[in-house]
């Protein structure tokens, strides 16, 4: 079960937005993707997913076990989406309907993937609102996405994400949107889930203190290219690229230093 | 980084400061209920210094510097510039003296600057709004230079520029009347790293140059760390934690602010 990118490219409009991109993923490997805004890591992670928007245009290659994703129908997409590889997006509050609860959210990713009855589905939604911590799962399905806060509201997207229990998870900067307490809960929630079911991870990150704790292996982007790809402990010692280098003496010049300044 | 600046008499005093919204109804009768997003708050700052509010979404710290700024009326309690009460309830015109002791950045460098307005008038409008007479088209060059733009720049409008540059503009327009007290409302939250460690040595450096007071609101703890002096922690509308910077932040005594700080992601090779 891995994924394999090869020279993929996106076009918005005339403009290159992501020039040739390589990486792989191997089985229950967990890659980050970082970058600035704007070097191309959240739209390669939409074309893997085959959810670019209109007018974006993809070539080059994606190989999910071996099958090509680039230029599959959209049915068959669709299908793959949630059923093999599970999303998780920045905002939970855009991500999830507001006017239906979220145990009805829930059940229905199970319900699209798996056929099983309603009652089932409202069953297994409730256990899967328990598999990601939420409190009180009985109670909780039973609320819309307004009533809860922001940490809950990206529980319930990831169980939405691994209801169906897919091979590979994509994460596109899951805890940006969080504060610092909230953003430390979901990074060990979802590392556990990761590790636990041997899932692939795809964490789409600007954050290079948030790519160590969650990444074995980390490909750097700039203006839409590849500049480094390497295991994040050599990234964040000895890093090759000077993109790395800058982005790594930046990160540490505005971040928090437990031992105190230098 | 913290530089030890001349720290003088306290700026800005606020004491019992308290500010209660009206709760959005649920029922169509009900007693009216309150939420709390500040409650009986005191600080001083002192000039000269550098102090920095930290603490989660919803603790109060952006309601603390609206207050502090008279850009809100608080339920309970007072603030004080300089021994001189703020009554932000007041018109507008009769803070135009507290106004020009102060300069605020926000956030987002997108939404704060008019995009139908030039640099150069953005940068001016405080001049104009606070009656401050001299030659308004130098000072805008010189302060443009001061943040690191060129004052060509001043004929040019807001969407010709990067996140980075715009935040830029912004704080020229904060300092552009020279205030002593420099307040900036998550400044460097909305931008990417290495921009942000260029606008943290630009506010390092206007301060030490001119001797600014310095209160900024992150929830960036290595923001702080690198710029201010004193830290204030918050956390649901109370000041829980306070003092010197490496005092707080490296033996804090409240256990919400050693739960905050645990939090924080460090850069770990081969922690994952």
């Amino acid at each position: 079960m891995s994924l394999v990118v090869q020279d993929l490219t996106v076009d918005i409009a005339g403009r290159r937005v992501v020039d040739g991109v390589s990486f792989e993923v191997p089985d229950g490997a967990r890659v980050g993707l970082i970058g600035e805004s704007g070097s191309g890591k959240s739209l390669t992670a939409l074309a893997v997913l085959g959810l670019l928007p209109d007018g974006a245009e993809a070539s080059g290659s994606v190989r999910w076990n071996g099958r090509e994703l680039i230029g599959l129908a959209d049915r068959e997409l669709a299908t793959l989406r949630g059923d093999e590889i599970g999303i998780v997006f920045q905002e939970p509050r855009t991500a999830l309907n507001p006017i239906r609860t979220v145990g009805r959210q829930i059940a229905e990713s199970i319900r699209i993937h798996e056929g099983v009855s309603k009652k089932d589905a409202a069953a297994r939604a409730i256990a899967e609102a328990a598999r990601v911590a939420l409190p009180d799962p009985e109670r909780i399905v039973a609320r819309y996405p307004h009533q809860l806060s922001g940490g809950q509201r990206q529980r319930v997207a990831i169980a939405m994400a691994l209801a169906c229990r897919p091979r590979l998870l994509i994460a596109d900067e899951p805890t940006t949107a969080l504060d610092v307490t909230i953003q430390a809960e979901i990074l060990e929630l979802m590392l556990s889930l990761v590790k636990n079911d041997g899932m692939s991870l795809v964490f789409i990150t600007h954050d290079l203190a948030v790519l160590s704790q969650i990444a074995t292996h980390g490909v750097v982007l700039e203006d839409g290219r590849v500049v480094e790809d390497a295991p994040v402990s050599q990234l964040l010692t000895t890093p090759s690229s000077p993109v790395t280098a800058g982005l790594l003496r930046d990160a540490t010049a505005t971040l928090w230093r437990p031992g105190g300044a230098e | 980084m913290s530089a030890a600046m001349p720290v003088g008499e306290t700026l800005v005093s606020a004491r019992g400061l308290t500010r209660r919204f009206p709760a959005p109804k649920t029922r169509l009768i009900e007693p009216r209920a309150f939420t709390t997003a500040l409650e009986d708050a005191d600080i001083d700052v002192r000039e000269g210094s550098a102090v920095g509010v930290i603490g989660e979404s919803g603790s109060g710290k952006s309601t603390l510097v609206r207050l502090l700024l008279g850009l809100d009326t608080p339920t309970a309690g007072t603030v004080e510039f300089q021994g001189r009460r703020v009554e932000a309830s007041a018109p507008a015109r009769s803070l135009h003296w507290l106004r020009r002791e102060t300069g605020i950045v926000f956030q987002d460098p997108y939404a704060s600057l008019d995009p139908r307005m030039s640099v150069g008038r953005i940068v001016a409008e405080p001049l104009w709004a606070l009656g401050i007479g001299g030659d308004r088209r130098a000072r805008v060059r010189e302060v443009l230079g001061d943040v690191g733009l060129d004052a060509e720049m001043a004929d040019r409008f807001p969407h010709e520029f990067s996140g980075g540059q715009r935040q830029r503009i912004a704080l020229a327009r904060a300092i552009a009347h020279r205030p002593r007290l420099l307040v900036g409302d998550e400044p460097l939250s909305a931008l990417d790293v290495t921009v942000r460690a260029q606008i943290l040595e630009l506010l390092g450096a206007l301060r030490r140059r001119d001797g600014l007071t310095l209160l900024l609101v992150s929830h960036d703890i290595g923001v702080v760390q690198s710029l201010c002096d004193e830290v204030v922690v918050m956390k649901d509308g109370h000041i829980v934690e306070e003092g010197p910077t490496e005092k707080v932040l490296l033996e804090p005594q409240v256990a919400y602010t050693r739960r905050l700080l645990a939090s924080i992601p460090v850069i770990e090779p081969g922690a994952s």
